[in-house]
């Protein structure tokens, strides 16, 4: 159903090509090839556990990059009912790399608020690449006040490479903007519920991703930086990305072990493009679990868990 | 103008293993912006600032607090705190000992009780030398925990940034310090304690988008250089030249992000100042 192929997967588009042509061969023909065929239909889905089975970061990257993922738009059509979209910060303008709104989630009104990439290069540039200005993050933390004010769980989805850098964004306080937002949301009177859906990098995923059960697909990424930007800076060559990829530690399962994640989501066999319908029922079911536990908590008691969960971040040695 | 005065040639992003341009060697130096020739003896009378233009120097964090604080007031918190080694870099043990040997320091901040002019604080301080600053675990961790000392003991919290922003070696680790600092700031918050921000040359990246931006009253020394991102991915990113002044600390304040501009040699006395209108956390004479 992609159209867009990522370079490991050719092999096993190339077998499965192939076994088309022998299906059709076999039958224009009248040979009986079935046995060949099993054979290679066997060797494909060898190969299938094999590629998916035993991604490398760089290859989850190339997934959590792809033009063709669910990004927060998609969630907010396949799984919130009569999303209603908030525009603007109030203070300077409106940032088309976070989209915000209103919706019911199974019948709840809720908060969503996300970044968004473009599927194409139109669209990227109209999004900014989902790299937040600092009107972004001022929406987001407004959107979030609101939904305090009103009682309404937030759901967040970081996709970004990271908050954007240029002149503008210094003016206007990219930086404060950050700070405050990680200072407010740690003290949200409402349940915050992240999840990680594609490429979470630096202070500007971050702005979003304070919460109190964080969730991460499982082919997203998530770090201080994007691996361009990490070679850039540790090995002044940002062509060496795919070589950090794996040292930075930036996947799912990488995230667990840190305790900065709460819970990872299968993505359909080949990543969340393959099947978006099947990836948002997946995550649809983790955000209502996630929701139920939390809601469960008295607020100073979530807020405590919540403060706690980053407060033990750290890998100290002492003396 | 007051600004050009204290405008620093081009910043020059400053790496561990170059040379150290806040340490005076010998017994002179000469001052970057005038190139007027600075004497030690000289220098430490004006605390690193050049006499003629004003530039300001680096500072390193032990010497930043005996000239902030009363004199043998310090008594120092958690200095024993070492970084593990959480992404497993082969050079980044090596890196952190290079550091500590040429700063005397365990990592990038130094944190303590002190007392200035009589008022008690916690007062941190980090040092620019130290693997450029940057923020891991333990400045994290040391930032924490000093915020919830100013708690416990009810008094105001004063912090001095000097870092290159979030620590890369330690990957995410690093990011999410800013998210803990800036948790223990919103409970600062809730027990009405007062936190001054002092920036100083360079803050960038993690710790300018947490703690650093979050005082209720923030305070930059002249010329710092004060951003989120640095100058060269800024140029890279939209392939141009910044403007002159760029993310200096007057820009800031042209830019309504800070509240003051201090010359180093003012600023015990406006810090001193400051804690007097805020005696008692400031909250007696509600
Ligand atoms: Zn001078």
């Amino acid at each position: 159903m992609s159209s867009q192929l990522l370079d490991f997967e050719k092999p096993l588009i190339e077998l499965e090509a192939k076994i088309e042509e022998l299906k059709k061969f076999s039958k224009e023909k009248g040979i009986d090839l079935a046995d060949e065929i099993k054979t290679l239909q066997t060797k494909s889905e060898t190969l299938k556990k094999n590629i998916y089975g035993n991604l490398t970061p760089w290859q989850r990257i190339s997934i959590a990059r792809h033009p063709e993922r669910p990004g927060v738009i998609d969630y907010i059509k396949m799984l919130f009912e009569g999303f209603m979209e908030m525009h603007g910060d109030r203070y300077y303008g409106d940032d088309p790399a976070v989209v915000g709104g209103i919706a019911r989630f199974n019948g709840q009104p809720v908060t969503v608020i996300g970044h968004v990439k473009g599927k194409n290069t139109k669209e990227n540039l109209a999004r900014n690449f989902g790299m937040p200005h600092p009107e972004g993050n001022r929406k987001a933390l407004r959107l979030m006040e609101q939904a305090e004010k009103f009682g309404r769980p937030v759901f967040s989805f970081v996709d970004t490479p990271g908050a954007y850098c240029g002149i503008g964004a210094e003016e206007r306080g990219q930086a404060q903007t950050i700070a405050a937002s990680l200072t407010r949301m740690m003290t949200l009177r409402v349940p915050v519920i992240p999840t990680i859906i594609g490429e979470g990098g630096s202070g500007g995923a971050l702005a979003i991703a304070v919460g109190d059960y964080i969730l991460m697909l499982e082919n997203a990424v998530y770090s201080i930086s994007t691996p361009e930007t990490f070679a850039s800076i540790l090995l002044k060559d940002s062509t060496k990305a795919q070589e950090v990829a794996g040292a930075m530690k930036m996947t799912a399962r990488d995230l667990e072990g840190f305790g900065v994640i709460d819970e990872i989501i299968a993505e359909p066999l080949g990543g969340a493009h393959k099947n978006a319908p099947e990836m948002a029922k997946t995550l649809g079911k983790s955000l209502q679990k996630a929701l139920n536990s939390v809601k469960k908590l008295p607020p100073e008691k979530m807020l405590e868990k919540r403060y706690e969960k980053f407060r033990g971040i750290g890998q100290l040695i002492s003396g | 103008m007051l600004k050009d005065l204290f405008r620093k040639p081009k910043y020059v992003t400053v790496h561990a293993d170059t040379v150290r341009k806040d340490i005076p060697e010998g017994l002179w130096q000469k001052c970057p912006t005038c190139n007027e020739i600075l004497y030690s003896k000289e220098l430490e009378k004006t605390m690193k600032t050049c006499g003629k233009c004003g530039y300001h120097f680096r500072m390193g964090a032990r010497e930043r607090i005996n000239a902030t604080i009363d004199e043998g007031s310090f008594s120092e918190l958690d200095a024993d705190l070492v970084s593990a080694n959480p992404l497993g870099f082969a050079d980044y043990p090596v890196k952190i000992a290079k550091s500590q040997e040429a700063t005397k320091l365990k990592d990038a901040i130094v944190t303590g009780e002190a007392v200035i002019d009589g008022k008690p604080v916690v007062i941190g301080v980090m040092d620019a030398g130290f693997v450029m600053g940057s923020m891991g675990s333990v400045v994290g961790e040391k930032v924490t925990r000093a915020v919830e000392k100013a708690i416990a003991k009810g008094v105001p919290l004063i912090i001095f940034s000097a870092s290159g922003g979030a620590r890369m070696q330690e990957g995410i680790i690093s990011l999410m310090q800013m998210a803990k600092t800036c948790g223990a700031l919103a409970k600062l918050n809730e027990a009405r304690l007062l936190y001054i921000s002092v920036v100083t040359d360079p803050t960038t990246g993690g710790v300018t988008a947490s703690f650093a931006t979050m005082g209720d009253i923030i305070v930059a020394e002249p010329g710092a250089l004060i951003g989120f991102t640095g100058q060269r991915v800024i140029e890279q990113t939209i392939r141009q030249k910044l403007p002159e002044g760029f993310q200096t600390s007057e820009f800031l304040l042209d830019h309504g992000f800070i509240d003051m501009v201090v010359p180093r040699m003012q600023m015990k006395n406006t810090l001193a100042a400051l804690l007097d209108l805020h005696t008692n956390g400031g909250t007696d004479n509600v």
